[in-house]
């Protein structure tokens, strides 16, 4: 159970303080140049006063955009290997929604299923994340149709929730209360604060969506769906479970470094065989795997769904598909 | 912290260089550190990431047998960016291998049971290592028939070793090379690999097919199989999807829920049955 506290407004900055002086770099959303994005912070004035959702995902802290696995230095008949060590900088990550606090879930079940990823899990060993739950909402969000929701706890070691004056702050675990040792003063009695946060209303039935899909592979609303998808790949860069990867070198003839990128299913190269031959040659058969390996195969091999209904997919598409419109026509019979 | 870095591929010399067919090299790779040298072991079907250090990693079969200890033997050929620089390697060069991975042919579960090969092309090396693991355990097995077939004498991969085969008396040792392909003094057969292993007629009883080759072979010979009577689940073959990791997180082998790089590469036709057709 977790314990609730007040946290006033005007305690935040006791709070980002006593976090920056334990040494931890603060990332909030703020509104630059017209964006409202994650950007190291000091002090809450800072924090954007008024947003739904960041554009780009948090899941950054964890699975960097480009990360560096390993450098070598290429001799004659020589190549000398060196390993990299993970660049985890203790981090808090504040005011991420609880959509986006979850999504960290379905990386760790990637990157931790069978062998582990160290890159990944020193980030994650460095990482507190104090979500903040959801007054607003737009027609993009569908937390509630993937088991999530506007005050879902899942995932934040501490979830704030706006009231008068400041926040209840529900502090769930271990990292969750470490913070607050560090600004014990900040963190006030609960006089019993009630949770009020925005109803999304459920826009489909998933594990109805699960169970159509086991028959719906060879179904034509793939290929309309996607018809007007131009495979630019920003669904994925902006999702916060999407986990695939590229692994490219970046070197010239004396060395260079080995690095993990960002990659997304919607791209013809993903699968594209030295041979010629592509298993998913078709933009259709692409969007297929995306709400397949989201929403059929996840739930097959990790128990959980590879969707946190955040939206951010389809808010970011640039022709306007509609990820919870696709989803409810699948689900259909 | 103990987790390691799983990307980082041990270094290895090219100990031997062997010139296949056009564009088709083997490669004899050894342990630069004899530690992991030591630790090193695979069975019959593993795969690995090959590193060219500056241009990236490719994945192929371990074309050796896991019975011939020391050493792995990669089989390849030149087709992009990591394979054109592999291919300008030279022996004594340095390359890097992660390693293995996947599953592996099940050879105890075929004790007692006839074995067919079908390879085509440059599928031959990953069949190679099951090849001679079971050779190497000949008591184990009934009849071994191999059936390989390319497009010409001259793209024929491992010629020395099918000189050995044709040799030994307890292997039945068929080659083709498809109409066009053959040469003056040609004594093997020609003709496409489907048709060839037809008029074989291998029996299906007690008897295990292993098939590897360019899709169009695997499409034609699965339904000769299945007409001369073979299950699909003694029907087996190695897919070689895209891969970058190899390890079951990046993502890019997923047929169905099923990781090649994990669950694979080593499936049974009756596996391969159950699984959407993106391989």
């Amino acid at each position: 159970m977790a314990e609730t506290f007040f946290l006033p407004q005007a305690s935040l900055d006791a709070l980002f303080a006593a976090l920056a002086k334990d040494g931890r770099r603060i990332l909030a959303p703020t509104d630059r140049d017209g964006r409202t994005e994650l950007n190291p912070v000091a002090s809450f004035q800072e924090v954007a006063a008024d947003y739904i959702q960041t554009i780009l995902s948090a899941k950054e802290a964890a699975f960097p955009k480009v990360e560096r696995l390993m450098t070598f230095t290429l001799g004659a008949k020589a190549v000398d290997l060196k390993d990299a060590e993970p660049h985890a900088e203790p981090t808090v990550l504040f005011g991420v929604r609880p959509c986006e606090a979850s999504g960290f879930g379905a990386l760790d079940a990637v990157f931790n299923w069978d062998t582990r990823d160290r890159f990944f899990n020193a980030r994650m060993e460095a990482l507190a994340i104090i979500g903040v739950g959801c007054t607003k909402k737009d027609d993009a969000c569908f937390c509630t149709s993937v088991g999530g929701g506007p005050g879902s706890t899942r995932g934040s070691d501490i979830l704030l929730t706006p009231v008068e004056g400041g926040f209840l702050a529900e502090v769930l675990t271990p990292k969750g209360r470490a913070m607050v040792a560090l600004a014990p003063g900040a963190f006030q009695p609960d006089p019993g604060l009630e949770k009020k946060v925005v109803e999304v209303p459920v826009a489909f039935d998933q594990p109805g969506l699960t169970r159509r899909l086991k028959d719906r592979f060879e179904d034509g609303i793939w290929m309309e769906q996607s018809l007007r998808c131009v495979g630019c790949g920003a669904c994925a860069y902006v999702c916060p479970t999407c986990v695939c990867f590229d692994i490219v070198e970046e070197a010239d003839a004396k060395g260079g470094h080995r690095l993990r990128t960002w990659d997304s299913c919607g791209g013809p190269m993903f699968t594209l065989h030295a041979s010629g031959h592509n298993p998913r040659e078709t933009q259709a058969q692409r969007w297929r795997q995306r709400v397949y390996h989201k929403f059929s195969y996840y739930p097959e091999r990790y128990d959980m769904l590879g969707c946190v209904g955040c939206g951010k997919c389809t808010r970011a598409c640039p022709v306007d598909m509609n990820l919870q419109e696709h989803l409810a026509e699948a689900a259909q019979a | 912290m103990t987790d390691t870095n799983i990307y980082l591929p041990h270094l290895m010399r090219i100990a031997k260089i062997t010139e296949e067919a056009p564009a088709v090299k083997t490669f004899r790779l050894e342990f630069l550190d004899a530690a992991a040298a030591e630790a090193f072991s695979f069975e019959t079907g593993q795969f690995g990431l090959y590193s060219a250090f500056g241009e990236g990693e490719s994945t192929f079969c371990i074309a050796s047998s896991p019975t011939r200890k020391g050493y792995i033997e990669c089989t390849f050929r030149e087709a992009g960016r990591v394979t054109a620089s592999l291919a300008d390697k030279e022996e004594g060069d340095v390359v890097g291998f992660r390693g293995p991975y996947g599953n592996r042919f099940p050879i105890e579960q075929w004790k007692g049971k006839n074995l067919v090969f079908v390879a085509g092309g440059i599928a031959l090396p990953p069949l190679r290592s099951v090849i001679w693991n079971c050779l190497d355990l000949r008591d184990w097995f009934k009849d071994i028939t191999i059936v390989y077939g390319a497009r010409s004498v001259n793209d024929l991969v491992y010629k020395d070793e099918l000189k050995e085969w044709e040799a030994r008396p307890d292997v039945n040792l068929v080659v083709t090379v498809d109409p066009g392909g053959e040469v003056p003094g040609w004594t093997g057969k020609v003709g496409f690999v489907p048709p060839v292993v037809e008029a074989l007629n291998p029996a299906p009883d007690n008897t295990v097919a292993l098939v590897c080759g360019p899709p169009i072979m695997i499409k034609l010979t699965l339904p000769v199989l299945a007409k001369l009577g073979f299950p699909p689940e003694s029907i087996f073959t190695t897919l070689e999807n895209r891969m970058k990791c190899g390890l079951g997180k990046c993502g890019r082998c997923n047929t169905g829920s099923s990781y090649v790089c994990k669950d694979g590469p080593v499936y049974t036709l009756a596996q391969l049955n159950s699984l959407p057709a993106e391989y």
